[in-house]
């Protein structure tokens, strides 16, 4: 398991190389500058400014430069927010986002499976219908519909909740932001748990359990729902590093200061360091993810083995 | 039994997501502290006066740092760390005298030396200052900045621990206006050799302004609280101020109406009306020194190149329909390019200002017949504007009202660097270029259209009107200067040198239980001067 886990790790590198390069000259390919701006500035103070950043330097200079100090750790600093590094603005934004994230995905988990699992046994019944039906409409109603409601509703008009504001991860602070977030989620998880379920349930090996005289919540319990959890956890691989980097409507809407707008600013601001920093650091959160998923695969199903 | 698996399913879930609670957050006790919570509108860049550039970052670093003069509650210039100053007959030598009282946040005094080492710091090359052009009517400034010159060759000293001196290159009329801006802000010399760029950082920043900063957290919050040492310390009433950088003003208002700030910098343009009918005693609508207009696009061979068809362009448009029906903000139509809002100037407006609409479009189409056009050779132009669903609707007006003149128009959105590399390239027609006051002076409007300046978008040049222009930066005289620069105002509406829509009106909420905020065209709010009256 060690050996694979490090092999993974090391295959990894030319992946994340490859990633990090081809970022890198898309984003100076990109037309438009980091001090384009809607004041342009005197051409000796534009020098300067391209100087200080070796923007001045030939391209391949540059990102030798920068693959450089990235094996340093030095994400270097942000063009635009000149008083923060790039790591000093993922480290304080990346515990808020995943915080958010990560109760978002217990709260999909804790509902979305029940959810699915309920659907399943129930199949084309009211509580089947109910459940799809209320799934297909979380998928269909985006979040920066969602949370501006949930803001005016439970903040506004209510009163029960902040309408907005971190305020250092305070419970009621956290509420509409993780409720918003995992509203998609607990859709996704409830439809493909309920796919997976029912394929599961018409299966052999669960014939053979019932066949045993084995009791249906044992049945369940015991034999059906961990294979039916196995595509529910390669979704969850992705899904977990996608949510856990933030989400721009819901920082802007609710004011998070989590990282999930440094992805769409650093891009429209050109700031360059900021969006390389942010890249390296969500693929390197794939990669890690990814190989969690594999690993709980092999706890969760005993044909899959990684042998040393 | 499948419906006691849901049961236990259910149960299991309810038991799990309880698990989940955090333990309830201790509650903010603000007891009887007065604390502000302001709307900062965005996350500032910077909280380096030298390095800032925006209002985001003006209005924190303008409660914590003070330069040589300040702002009263209504926007005009006040003494600040120089008590007094006098200007040479010549207008380009100017002596300040310092109060003995000022000091550094860290009890340290705050001398006229402080002041030369911040202007030569933000000049250097090194720090690469956006904003060092500001002070360029000071003598030695560009060649320092483009490190030709020595930063001791720089025209200012310290003659003394309370005396600065300052040798100016041209008379500047708006000198002393000009330092109310934050790049002329003192900056302290021992944070930023101790702890380099991290100096702006809560416990590492020394400030000289009402209040110092104690924490930031980026994207959440910056907090300030009263400086000890400020020299007017009595006269501040607020014992914290709470800075949100709230970027969308949708969540502002969501949560001003909820009680959770004091202020909101903006109200969404859809809200406008709903504001006025129910927050009539929080809303304030003030007319701002900022202008939105359209830039032609000037330069050989371009199709604006003729003045006759930027006259008809002018002439088509109605002004008052993009201000009531798509901002709703009401702005007042502008018919020249320094607002009327600004202080010492009376300037000129377009011929037409007062003409009839009928009348008006029966010239506009003259005027395109004369330049050559008709509905089988139909004039195309092409808007550039910044991808916002906002701003969209201001194009799609103006094409929907040069539509009749025989005007065929497209329009081509950007993201903004895109957009501002176009500008800057001359790569556009007609451009979308709102420009904000960083003095109140009008020749911070006029400059953008001498010859070769970097914000000159359409590349407009016009001998007489430079040559007007450089008289009045050279003139003393404080009634002759607005006259000359009224002049060459004349000159550029005269050669409808660009497409001036409307003086900004910048909405704001301000809690009605918050005194001394008050509604200023620089629409610069100092912490300084404001409380709350119930607490």
């Amino acid at each position: 398991m060690l050996i694979y886990t490090l092999k993974r790790l090391l295959q990894a590198i030319p992946t994340l190389l490859i990633v990090i390069t081809i970022s890198f000259f898309l984003m100076r390919v990109a037309p438009g500058g980091p001090f384009d701006g809607e004041r342009q500035l005197p051409p000796e103070i534009e020098a300067n400014l391209m100087a200080a950043y070796h923007l001045d330097e030939p391209l391949p200079m540059q990102y030798l430069r920068y693959m450089g100090n990235l094996l340093q750790g030095d994400f270097g600093p942000s063009f635009k927010y000149k008083d923060f590094t790039v790591t000093e603005l993922i480290a304080q934004g990346f515990p808020v986002s995943l915080e958010i994230g990560g109760l978002a995905i217990l709260l999909a988990l804790i509902v979305g499976l029940p959810l699915g699992i309920a659907a399943a046994l129930k199949r084309n019944s009211t509580v089947d219908y109910v459940v799809m039906g209320t799934a297909l409409t979380g998928i269909a109603v985006p979040n920066f519909v969602l949370a501006p409601i949930f803001a005016l509703v439970f903040g506004v008009l209510l009163g029960w909740l902040p309408a907005g504001g971190w305020n250092g991860g305070a419970l009621p602070n956290l509420v509409l932001p993780v409720v918003a977030l995992s509203i998609q989620q607990i859709a996704y998880i409830a439809r493909m748990m309920r796919a997976s379920m029912i394929e599961v349930l018409g299966s052999h090996f669960i014939r053979t359990a019932r066949a045993k005289g084995l009791s249906e919540s044992e049945v369940i319990w015991r034999h059906a729902i961990r294979p039916a959890l196995l595509p529910v956890m390669s979704y969850l691989g992705p899904a977990i590093a996608g949510i856990v980097t933030g989400s721009v409507v819901i920082e802007q809407i609710f004011g998070i200061p989590g990282i999930g707008r440094y992805f769409v600013q650093g891009a429209l601001n050109r700031d360059y360091t900021l969006v390389m920093g942010t890249v390296v650091f969500y693929g390197i959160l794939i990669v890690v993810m990814n190989l969690i998923v594999d690993l709980l695969y092999s706890a969760l199903d005993p044909q899959i083995r990684y042998d040393d | 039994m499948i419906n006691k698996t849901i049961k236990q399913l259910l149960t299991g879930a309810g038991c799990a997501l309880l698990a989940l609670t955090p333990p309830l957050a201790a509650a903010d006790i603000e007891g009887d502290r007065q604390v502000l919570r302001r709307d900062n509108g965005a996350e500032p860049s910077t909280l380096d006066p030298q390095l800032s550039t925006g209002t985001w970052e003006s209005s924190i670093v303008g409660d914590l740092f003070e330069g040589l003069v300040a702002r009263d509650a209504s926007g005009s210039i006040i003494p600040g760390v120089a008590e007094s100053w006098e200007r040479s007959d010549d207008g380009l030598h100017y002596t300040f005298h310092l109060r003995d009282d000022a000091k550094w946040s860290d009890g340290t005094p705050l001398t006229a030396e402080d002041f030369v080492y911040a202007w030569q710091r933000i000049l250097s090359p090194a720090l690469a200052a956006p904003y060092a052009y500001m002070l360029s009517p000071i003598q030695g400034a560009e060649a320092v900045n483009s490190g030709d010159s020595a930063a001791e060759t720089l025209g200012v000293e310290a003659s003394d621990a309370q005396t600065l001196e300052v040798t100016l290159t041209r008379p500047t009329g708006y000198f002393v206006e000009m330092l109310g801006h934050a790049s002329t802000y003192p900056v302290p010399k021992d944070a930023i050799e101790a702890h380099g760029s991290d100096w702006t950082k809560p416990g590492n920043m020394v400030s000289n302004g009402a209040f110092k900063l104690s924490e930031w957290i980026s994207h959440d919050h910056i907090t300030a609280v009263r400086n000890p040492n400020f020299h007017a310390v009595d006269d501040v009433a607020l014992d914290e101020v709470r800075f949100l950088p709230i970027d969308d003003s949708r969540a502002a208002l969501n949560r001003f109406r909820a009680g959770d700030i004091d202020t909101a910098d903006s109200v969404p343009q859809g809200r406008i009306e709903w504001a006025r009918e129910n927050l009539p005693d929080a809303l304030h609508e003030t007319p701002i020194l900022a202008t939105f207009y359209f830039a032609f696009n000037q330069r050989p061979g371009s199709v604006l190149n003729d003045r006759r068809i930027r006259e008809a362009l002018n002439l088509a448009l109605r002004r008052d329909v993009i201000t009531s029906q798509i901002t709703k903000l009401n702005q007042p139509s502008a018919f020249s390019v320094v607002p009327t809002a600004i202080s010492d100037y009376d300037g000129p407006q377009f011929d037409f200002a007062e003409q009839p609409m009928d009348e008006r479009l029966i010239r506009a189409r003259e005027l395109i017949e004369e330049a050559g056009y008709s509905s089988e050779n139909p004039l195309h132009l092409t808007i550039d504007y910044i991808t916002n669903p906002d701003t969209k609707r201001i194009p799609v007006a103006l094409a929907a009202m040069w539509k009749p003149l025989g005007i065929d128009v497209t329009l081509t959105n950007s993201d903004a660097a895109v957009y501002y590399a176009k500008l800057r390239e001359g790569n556009f027609e007609i451009g979308m270029a709102p420009w904000i006051a960083d003095y109140d002076d009008a020749s911070n409007f006029l400059d953008l259209f001498r010859s070769g300046v970097p914000n000159n978008h359409g590349g407009y040049s016009n001998a007489d009107y430079d040559a007007m222009m450089a008289r009045a930066s050279n003139e003393l005289d404080l009634d002759e200067r607005p006259r000359l620069m009224a002049n060459a105002e004349a000159i550029l509406l005269d050669d409808y040198a660009m497409l001036p829509l409307y003086f900004y009106v910048k909405a704001k909420l301000v809690s009605p239980t918050l005194e001394g905020w008050q509604e200023n065209p620089m629409d610069t709010h100092p912490s300084r001067w404001m409380h709350f009256s119930d607490n």
